[in-house]
């Protein structure tokens, strides 16, 4: 699916994270941004993935500003950036979650 | 080689440094040769100087260890008063042997170090830009990470021998009689400068407040002091510590709160005559809080509160429900306050409060503890000095000392953000399990296997869910996932001490 607009879901509140979604051309390129990123860096980054990939994005720019959240936190705020970049917010994928 | 809890620590710098593994929690009964200072006569009439250079320059010299007391906090002006003058004047290869480091402080260490004024340092702790620089490397020599206690063992053995002292003071007479309680800048209780003024060569006071002879209560004396120097300002009393102190309202901490407190008034220490340590922190007040109710309906009253102490302790020493309250330091304006005005309130020395090699300490006194943790591991092994990322951002403190009470509980959330508490291994282990007794967190409590006794006494407690640890380390991980292993290079940037002087883990450079 083609990204219509860039879009941001999510705060900078502990334990939430922040994503904005916009247009690419190299597959999902994410710049992630986190305190655990050592520890927690690649397991973020692939539940971005996953979750945009059931969307069909297979090309997208990712902005993640991470502070702490988890798995479950990063998939919704990733589906809703995703929903609101496609467009579709108005339209739940509810076969996504 | 590893120790007796199964850390690997290098044997090279083990050897150079003439250090023991850790092996025991047990001081035992040695027999102890303590060390004396010099002591440079004068009637005393010539102490008062106004130009801290003309102090440095006659006291300081290359090689020399210095120290400071870390009372002020993050108000402290003395500090970086002094080291820009040691550094600007080009002395080099100090050792920087303070009680503790405060974050006001980081800038200039670094500098000195940057420069090759410092070359050693010992502390009880340190953080965040210079726990970052250490941990990266930035000090050749590792930094000896010392307790409370055992940093008064170290100075009383000659392990730690102070060259010269420079001590902020919120008052001090042209001799040198000085006490934390009067002055602008007060801070309460004197209690790990005191052991600097006792043990170092030259011990140097620095005052914004010349009070006339004789200045009394000294806790600092005469007989002690070398110079007295005048300065403008000693500290920011905003920032010496909190102002008021408020109780948390996170329902997190308060669920932990009232569970230690259960664990506390169920466990055979809750008695008449009791004593405790809570130390400062959201959850630590709030217990303070819950204790108090907790003996006004039990009609049962404390022998003595110690430790770092802070106004809602002291509240209980003003309403009779505790005795004494045995006073090394105070962590808010109310406690600083309190110590001038109750004769109950006892200002102690390091050594009186902690230190392992004595004809007694309160900490072996002690019933219960309140201790926090970043880290805690299933062997109960507790860390409070190095991050989740591996870089050192935290101190000993009285950890190790005051984990030898009869009662020791860690309370500690299961989860800080993604970051599991309860771990299968801990980062850095600074106290051993073995005087670990019980894990509080907001899910329920766990007892170390050795207390069959505590087993019992809390295996039915309304509310308050008993798991093994080795459950809790699990539940943490269902909750965040595994994390990828730290990495760190070879390299050792800091060595823990425990309280006897042995190593008990090595701290090595992060690898970003």
């Amino acid at each position: 699916m083609e990204i219509k607009q860039t879009a941001v879901a999510g705060t900078l509140e502990s334990s939430d994270i922040q994503i904005m979604l916009s247009k690419g051309n190299d597959g999902i390129q994410i710049d992630l941004e986190s305190d655990v990123k050592k520890q927690f860096g690649d397991q973020i980054e692939s539940v971005i993935t996953e979750t945009l990939k059931k969307f069909d994005i297979d090309n997208a720019k990712v902005k993640a500003v991470d502070k702490g959240a988890l798995d479950c936190v990063i998939k919704a705020r990733t589906i809703a950036v995703a929903q609101r970049a496609l467009k579709t917010a108005d339209q739940p994928a509810w076969e996504v979650l | 080689m590893k120790n007796s809890v199964n850390r690997e620590l290098p044997d090279d710098l083990m050897k150079k440094l003439n250090y023991k593994d850790f092996e025991t929690t047990d001081i035992g009964h040695p027999d102890i040769q303590r060390v004396a200072p010099k002591v440079h006569v004068t009637t005393g009439n010539d102490k008062v100087v106004d130009s801290i250079e003309d102090v440095v320059k006659k006291t300081v010299k290359d090689g020399m260890t210095i120290s400071f007391h870390h009372h002020f906090r993050n108000g402290d002006f003395v500090f970086n008063k002094v080291m820009r003058i040691i550094i600007d004047l080009g002395i080099k290869d100090l050792t920087l042997a303070p009680s503790s480091l405060t974050g006001v402080m980081n800038d200039m260490v670094i500098e000195a170090i940057k420069k090759g004024t410092i070359t050693n340092i010992t502390s009880s702790g340190m953080r965040g830009s210079l726990g970052d620089f250490v941990s990266h490397g930035g000090l050749k020599n590792p930094v000896i990470f010392r307790s409370h206690g055992n940093r008064a063992r170290a100075i009383e053995h000659g392990d730690i021998k102070i060259d010269v002292a420079f001590l902020g003071v919120p008052n001090a007479d042209k001799l040198g009689n000085a006490n934390g309680m009067q002055g602008d800048a007060v801070f309460g209780s004197l209690g790990y400068a005191l052991m600097d003024a006792q043990y170092a060569d030259r011990v140097v006071l620095l005052t914004d407040n010349i009070m006339p002879y004789p200045n009394t209560p000294a806790s600092i004396k005469q007989t002690q002091v070398d110079y007295v120097v005048k300065v403008d300002k000693v500290g920011d009393p905003d920032k010496i510590g909190s102002g008021a102190t408020r109780f948390t309202k996170d329902p997190k901490e308060l669920k932990i709160a009232s569970t230690v407190n259960d664990v506390i008034v169920n466990s055979p220490y809750f008695k008449d005559g009791f004593s405790f340590q809570t130390g400062s922190g959201g959850a630590a007040l709030a217990v303070t809080r819950y204790l108090r109710q907790a003996m006004i309906d039990n009609k049962i009253k404390a022998s003595f509160a110690l430790g770092g102490i802070t106004k809602p302790t002291t509240d209980l020493l003003d309403e009779g429900l505790v005795s004494r309250v045995m006073d090394v330091q105070d962590f808010d304006k109310g406690a600083a306050e309190s110590m001038h005005t109750n004769p109950n309130q006892q200002e102690i020395d390091a050594s009186w409060y902690a230190d392992p090699d004595n004809k007694g300490a309160m900490v072996d006194q002690l019933d219960v503890v309140i201790l926090s943790a970043l880290e805690i591991d299933t062997g109960f092994n507790v860390n409070v000095m190095t991050g989740s990322d591996g870089v050192i951002r935290g101190a000993v403190g009285g950890h190790q000392d005051a984990a030898t009470a009869k009662l020791t509980i860690i309370s500690a959330p299961l989860v800080r953000g993604r970051i599991a508490t309860v771990v299968p291994k801990v980062t850095t282990n600074v106290t051993p399990g073995d005087s670990v007794d019980v894990l509080v967190t907001e899910y329920g409590i766990a007892i170390n296997p050795r207390r069959k006794d505590l087993q019992e006494a809390f295996a039915n407690l309304p509310g308050v869910p008993v798991y093994t640890i080795e459950e809790l380390q699990k539940m943490a991980e269902a909750k965040v996932g595994k994390p990828k292993p730290l990495e760190f290079t070879d390299r050792t940037v800091a060595l823990v001490e425990y309280r006897d002087g042995s190593i008990i883990d090595a701290i090595h450079e992060v690898k970003d």
